[in-house]
């Protein structure tokens, strides 16, 4: 685990390298909009904020805010390549809207004792933050809790149940 | 309290025995007229005999086929019972008195010295029954073995059913299931103050982990912790003072020291790894914990204050979840091998590590008040259940549920009821 830690934070690094020049600039993330498609822009949808920052776009299944879940792999607390694009999307969001906030809910496979899995969920509810962090969302905006292996999305006992379990979601405050 | 008597939630199975058992007759106790309110269908003997068998100690005798069932000292005839190679024998009797009293009176004898061991009279409600077989149990218990018993005591666990989590109180035989509170949401980490009069508990109901404690007298609760991120763990110091607690604010599970009143938080550790499951020593000393600051998750001890870390397990890839002892001397905690996670026991002079329980899902490892057996949480066919093993690994327990299934066994400190 501690090498996943200093990956992490290796990780972490680059993205300060690579990323802090998209973030101040207020072009959409090229990724994003690959994802989203050619038909909506998320720049220009913002539509009306609610008593907590909340607009539509978070939940039109068209746009990636729409998606909230973060796979990880076994034992790992690492977000992938292929879960950038959503937590990028979910940083720009946070930027333009200060009022929101997220709570990221880290959550484990079965394996192992429920207090220990709390802890590592946590784990991997930071390493949503620390990537939201590194695109300059201030922690003032964002909460990481962790429920452990209290709440699977699957409850089988094969890997592909496992897999589902073991995310970080993230839920705004006010949904 | 609620008097539930006579239901029990967790039936217990035996698995092992001791090899040594100590033979007992328990003759039924004389009854002056039936009791009333009939809470207890159960004669008090039927009680203290499941009581002795069910720790793996004693062999119940069949008593029913001896002539002469003697209720007083006087008409005892000690031949009978040596000749069914009892060593020991109880005899008593339960009375009614006027207000809706009991008067329990009984005499434990040594059949080969033709002696008294112990005698003890109560005077009773007949919702005590239950309680007061368990007392007299504890006393021949301790009489025969020189280990203070552990019936009159309590234990903890999580039930689910229905989709509902409820954190449950119960006798240490499964009877009395009382539920403290429920939730939709999980509830985790019971854990018993030293006196044992209140129990301080995890629970989602807010969307995430929040630390109460609550009175079982009362059963009124308040919120130890609610800071940002995760609180969880909670460890009573030996006083009953303080609790150690785990907060994450934005960051990893780090351990934290908080007045029983929710104030004084205090940080004790400061590490980029997961620091978690804090339990004190018994003198107060230092702290036991989980941490993964050395690349997997190992027990450490930490001093009270924080600082001066040791770390204490050494074998295998993953040992959390440390309970220690009343007595100081050994670390129960669990212990994952080839997939399998069950109940290790260390010897903290010598280190010697014993790999007690034989099933493969263990968590929540808790020491009975005599230091004897560990119950734990294990599951069967997708079902949580409890279990218990004794230290020496010859006694097994499983005790299942009849509806939903059963997690987080906490067992209770001795009581003073």
């Amino acid at each position: 685990m501690k090498r996943n830690i200093l990956v992490s934070a290796l990780l972490a690094m680059m993205l300060v390298a690579c990323s802090s020049k998209p973030v101040k600039d207020t072009t959409p993330a090229p990724v994003a909009d690959k994802s989203v498609g050619t038909t909506t822009d998320t720049g220009s949808t913002t539509g009306l904020e609610n008593d907590y920052g909340l607009t539509s776009e978070l939940t039109d299944p068209s746009n990636i805010l729409s998606k909230r879940s973060v796979y990880f792999a076994y034992d790992k607390d690492e977000v992938t390549a292929e879960y950038r694009p959503l937590v990028e999307a979910h940083a720009k969001y946070l930027l333009a809207h200060s009022k929101a906030k997220v709570i990221l809910q880290g959550n484990t496979d079965e394996r192992g004792t429920r207090e220990y899995n709390l802890s590592l969920g946590q784990r991997r509810a930071v390493a949503v933050k620390s990537v939201l962090n590194v695109l300059g969302v201030q922690d003032s905006q964002i909460e990481t809790v962790s429920f452990g292996e209290e709440k699977p999305q699957a409850t089988g006992t094969d890997e592909a149940s496992f897999s589902k379990n073991r995310r970080t979601d993230i839920v705004y405050v006010g949904e | 309290m609620l008097p539930m008597v006579g239901k029990a939630a967790l039936t217990v199975e035996i698995v092992g025995g001791a090899q040594q058992q100590i033979p007992i007759a328990i003759v039924p106790f004389a009854q002056n007229a039936p009791i009333p309110d009939a809470v207890s269908q159960d004669n008090i003997s039927t009680i203290i005999g499941a009581d002795l068998r069910r720790s793996g100690l004693f062999r119940v005798l069949e008593t029913r086929g001896v002539a002469n069932q003697p209720s007083t000292v006087a008409d005892v005839r000690y031949a009978e019972w040596a000749s069914i190679q009892a060593q020991a024998l109880t005899i008593g009797t339960v009375e009614t008195l006027p207000g809706n009293r009991l008067k329990v009176s009984f005499r434990l004898l040594d059949v080969l010295k033709q002696n008294q061991l112990a005698g003890v009279e109560y005077n009773i409600t007949p919702a005590q029954l239950r309680i007061t077989a368990h007392k007299i149990a504890d006393i021949i218990y301790e009489k025969l073995t020189g280990e203070k018993g552990v019936f009159a005591t309590r234990i903890s666990y999580v039930s689910k059913a229905n989709g509902r989590y409820s954190l449950q109180v119960a006798d240490a035989d499964g009877y009395n299931p009382q539920s403290v509170v429920s939730s939709l949401e999980p509830i985790i980490s019971p854990s018993w103050s030293p006196d044992g009069t209140k129990l301080a508990y995890v629970s989602f109901e807010k969307k995430k982990p929040i630390i109460y404690v609550q009175s079982l007298v009362s059963g009124q609760r308040y919120v130890l912790a609610n800071f940002k991120g995760n609180n969880s763990a909670p460890s009573w110091s030996p006083d009953g003072k303080r609790l150690a607690i785990v907060l994450t604010y934005g960051a990893n599970s780090q351990i934290y020291a908080i007045d029983a009143d929710g104030t004084n938080l205090r940080q004790l550790t400061k590490s980029s790894a997961i620091d978690t499951e804090p339990v004190w020593s018994a003198d107060a000393s230092a702290i036991y914990f989980t941490s993964d600051r050395g690349g997997s998750p190992q027990i450490y001890k930490m001093s009270a204050s924080g600082g001066d870390v040791k770390r204490i397990t050494f074998d295998g890839a993953y040992n959390v979840s440390p309970r220690l002892s009343n007595d100081g001397k050994s670390l129960a905690y669990i212990r994952q091998e080839q997939g399998r996670f069950r109940v290790a026991l260390q010897d903290l002079a010598s280190g010697q590590v014993q790999v007690l329980s034989d099933t493969s899902l263990d968590e929540s490892p808790s020491f009975a008040p005599n230091n004897r057996m560990i119950l734990y949480a294990t599951s069967v066919n997708r079902k949580g259940t409890l279990a218990a093993v004794s230290t020496d690994g010859r006694v097994k327990q499983r005790l299942n549920e009849a509806i939903g299934d059963v997690r987080e066994p906490a067992w209770s400190p001795a009581l003073n009821n």
